[in-house]
């Protein structure tokens, strides 16, 4: 029997969500006093107008809805579910308002793009989009990469004990310390250091390359938190090829490698354990993944000689290849050169390694590589229980972070979420097959939203279906969330309709 | 008699000569067009610019070819020694432009926020894949043409959303009002 959720069940919801819609508001403040300070008064505008919104429909929602009561593990997760859409909406206000967006819904499907760090976009113009837009555009990616609930966590509220159930509804199942809240700061801590790391390299390289110091330096950050966050945007239509540098592509590789390592991994080598990079099953999957896809993709373009030169294979096959397995979709070729020089196995290399994704609990989508790695020593028990005789104990162990026993729920969770991804990918191509674009490159665009990476091959523009759109902003708000919190809030929709 | 035969057989010869230079200018005209079509086949296929997406949906064909293309330049004009780089665009595809520096000094304006780029014109060579930028689909400017000066953009104030933003700080006045209200009048009851 379901059971309908109950009053209590949708106070606590309407509260934290307006909790969460007042800390995004607040957070919108920053763009809003940075087009003040450099006088862009429009986006100024802008921005107000989506802080009013925002604060207004926070503070009523939390006042109609005020509960003393703390979140239930079902409730976490709806919360979270809705607040990604929320989020999208809301921080979409400001690009609407710019007129750089056709309509809303593309300004919604960047804004979900941002947040989710796909990196898809549909802006029209770019290279006349004001600095605070922009800004806005790669602090969504930062916030979203950290997990929008983890920065209302973080700062805005205090003393939440349900906050764990929120903090895996985003797609997070581990944590570094032992309290969820000193996880999120840890977190912030660690993204912070690199940023400031990021940006004095970004930016020093940028001058050397020839920009202006502020340009230099706000371009720096931009591409930092893109980068980081593995989200892929950046302030420049022609995305990393604008800056024509080795240098630079260099540093955004090491940024994004950066990025899709877990933090828990971040911790323990900053607790001074280095030899835990070695050991991790998920850094020996990546890098044995990295250098499979790449004999893959260089020998497809190699035998075609569509890259001579191996300077050439590395920023252009290499680059693309590490974007794609980190998921963050930095581009150093044009959207139509991979179906227009690129040969079909080398792009099915690039589908393999956005597929597949960099570590959990880091800012990366897709499968990742925890799941693979339980999924290959499931497998390898299996064959040891069918070759060892029947009376031998078999124990199959993994590194990570410590030795592990490999049980039968792990491996379950890994199934599932690595069945739901497949299935999202598929989903996604079909509906491209059926909007009529080619299979591989249906595939191709539906991978890349569903598993959060932003690399295109041309289908995400204005002009694609309204409907298109739709799928792919479904798309990159499950891929980010990693399932569990929509089944719930399609459990809860259900439980609402046809429960007693 | 025989005076007209000869003028007869004269004509005939004339008229023989005649067809023969026809023939031989026929000839002349064929081979001086064919000429002008080998030698001034570039001119005539690429003397319109050619745009970005047409650049990089055949790049092959493109490939070392001798191009015109004509867009804005945008973001910054990043110097490299005694070359630099621009970005134009075109107003829906931009490229990288490698050129000398000297080119880029009357260049006054690039596109941003605030400000109209300068529209040029660059006569260059076009690459897929450049050997010298390590596989830069790009263009090496031979000369660049100013079309049209580009300027700072003043930006006024929209007062539509002033106005929609003062209506909005009101309603968010009144909540938090209502907020604080609510809050007291609860106290008080539990006083």
């Amino acid at each position: 029997m379901i059971l309908r959720p109950r009053r209590e069940d949708v106070l606590s919801i309407g509260y934290y969500l307006g909790r969460i819609i007042i800390a995004l508001g607040l957070v919108m403040l920053l763009p809003a006093l940075f087009a003040l300070i450099i006088g862009e008064k429009n986006p100024a505008m802008d921005f107000l107008i989506a802080v009013e919104i925002s604060l207004v429909l926070g503070l009523t929602l939390a006042q109609i809805c005020r509960t003393d009561k703390d979140l239930n593990w079902m409730q976490g997760m709806v919360v979270v579910s809705l607040s990604w859409i929320v989020a999208a909406l809301l921080g979409a206000l400001p690009f609407y308002l710019s007129g750089h967006w056709n309509s809303y819904l593309d300004a919604c499907f960047d804004a979900m793009s941002g947040f989710a760090t796909t990196g898809l976009i549909l802006v029209q113009d770019l290279d006349h989009l004001s600095l605070t837009h922009n800004l806005w555009r790669h602090l969504i990616m930062f916030i979203g990469g950290q997990g929008i609930v983890i920065v209302a966590l973080s700062f805005f509220i205090r003393g939440l004990s349900g906050a764990f159930t929120m903090y895996v509804g985003e797609g997070r199942d581990e944590r570094i310390l032992p309290n969820v809240i000193q996880t999120s700061r840890f977190i912030w801590l660690v993204s912070l250091v690199y940023f400031i790391l990021g940006v004095v390299s970004l930016g020093i390289t940028g001058m050397l390359l020839g920009l202006k110091p502020f340009s230099a330096f706000f371009q720096g950050a931009c591409i930092f938190m893109a980068a980081f966050d593995i989200g892929g945007f950046t302030p420049h239509s022609q995305n990393i090829l604008y800056y024509h540098s080795f240098a630079f592509e260099l540093i955004t590789v090491m940024i994004m490698i950066v990025g899709a390592l877990n933090f828990k991994l971040h911790y323990c080598l900053w607790m001074g354990r280095r030899t835990e990079i070695f050991k991790n099953i998920e850094t020996r999957g990546l890098f044995i993944s990295i250098i499979v896809l790449f004999v893959i993709v260089g020998a497809s373009l190699g035998g075609l000689q569509i890259y001579p030169e191996a300077a050439m294979l590395f920023r252009k096959g290499f680059y693309q290849l590490i974007s794609a397995h980190t998921g963050t979709g930095f581009q150093t070729i044009y959207p139509a050169q991979f179906f227009g020089e690129w040969n079909q196995l080398a792009i099915i290399g690039v589908i393999f390694a956005m597929g597949l994704g960099g570590a959990v609990c880091s800012t990366t989508g897709a499968i990742k590589m925890l799941r693979l790695g339980i999924i290959y020593k499931a497998l390898l028990e299996d064959v040891k229980r069918i070759i060892l005789p029947e009376k031998a104990v078999i124990m199959q162990k993994y590194h990570h972070i410590k030795d592990m026993l490999l049980d039968d729920r792990q491996v379950r969770s890994a199934l599932l979420i690595t069945l739901s991804y497949l299935a999202i990918y598929i989903f996604g191509a079909c509906a491209g097959v059926y909007f009529g674009y080619p299979v591989l490159n249906s595939l191709f665009e539906s991978t890349s939203a569903a598993a959060n990476v932003g690399l295109s091959c041309g289908i995400t523009n204005a002009g694609m279906p309204a409907a298109l759109k739709l799928i792919y902003i479904l798309q990159m708000w499950a891929g980010r969330l990693e399932f569990m919190s929509i089944f719930t809030l399609i459990g809860f929709f259900i439980a609402a309709i046809r429960g007693k | 008699m025989l005076y007209k035969c000869k003028a007869r057989s004269s004509k005939r010869k004339i008229k023989a000569q005649s067809s023969k230079s026809k023939v031989k200018n026929l000839k002349l005209l064929v081979l001086g067009l064919s000429f002008a079509l080998c030698v001034l086949h570039f001119t005539f296929a690429y003397a319109q610019a050619v745009t970005g997406r047409d650049l990089i949906d055949n790049a092959t064909e493109y490939n070392g070819k001798i191009i015109l293309f004509e867009g804005e330049v945008i973001g910054d004009i990043m110097i490299r020694g005694e070359h630099a780089w621009i970005n134009v665009s075109d107003g829906d595809t931009a490229i990288g432009i490698w050129t000398e520096k000297k080119l880029t000094e009357g260049l006054t304006h690039t596109g941003g926020y605030n400000s109209k780029g300068d529209w040029i014109r660059i006569n260059g060579i076009f690459s897929r894949a450049c050997g010298e930028h390590s596989g830069e689909l790009d263009i090496h400017a031979q000369s660049i043409k100013l079309l049209n000066s580009g300027g700072i953009i003043q930006e006024g104030l929209n007062l539509g959303k002033r106005n929609i933003a003062l209506v909005l700080l009101g309603a968010l006045c009144l909540s938090v009002i209502l907020q604080a209200y609510i809050k007291i009048s609860s106290r008080r009851q539990k006083v």
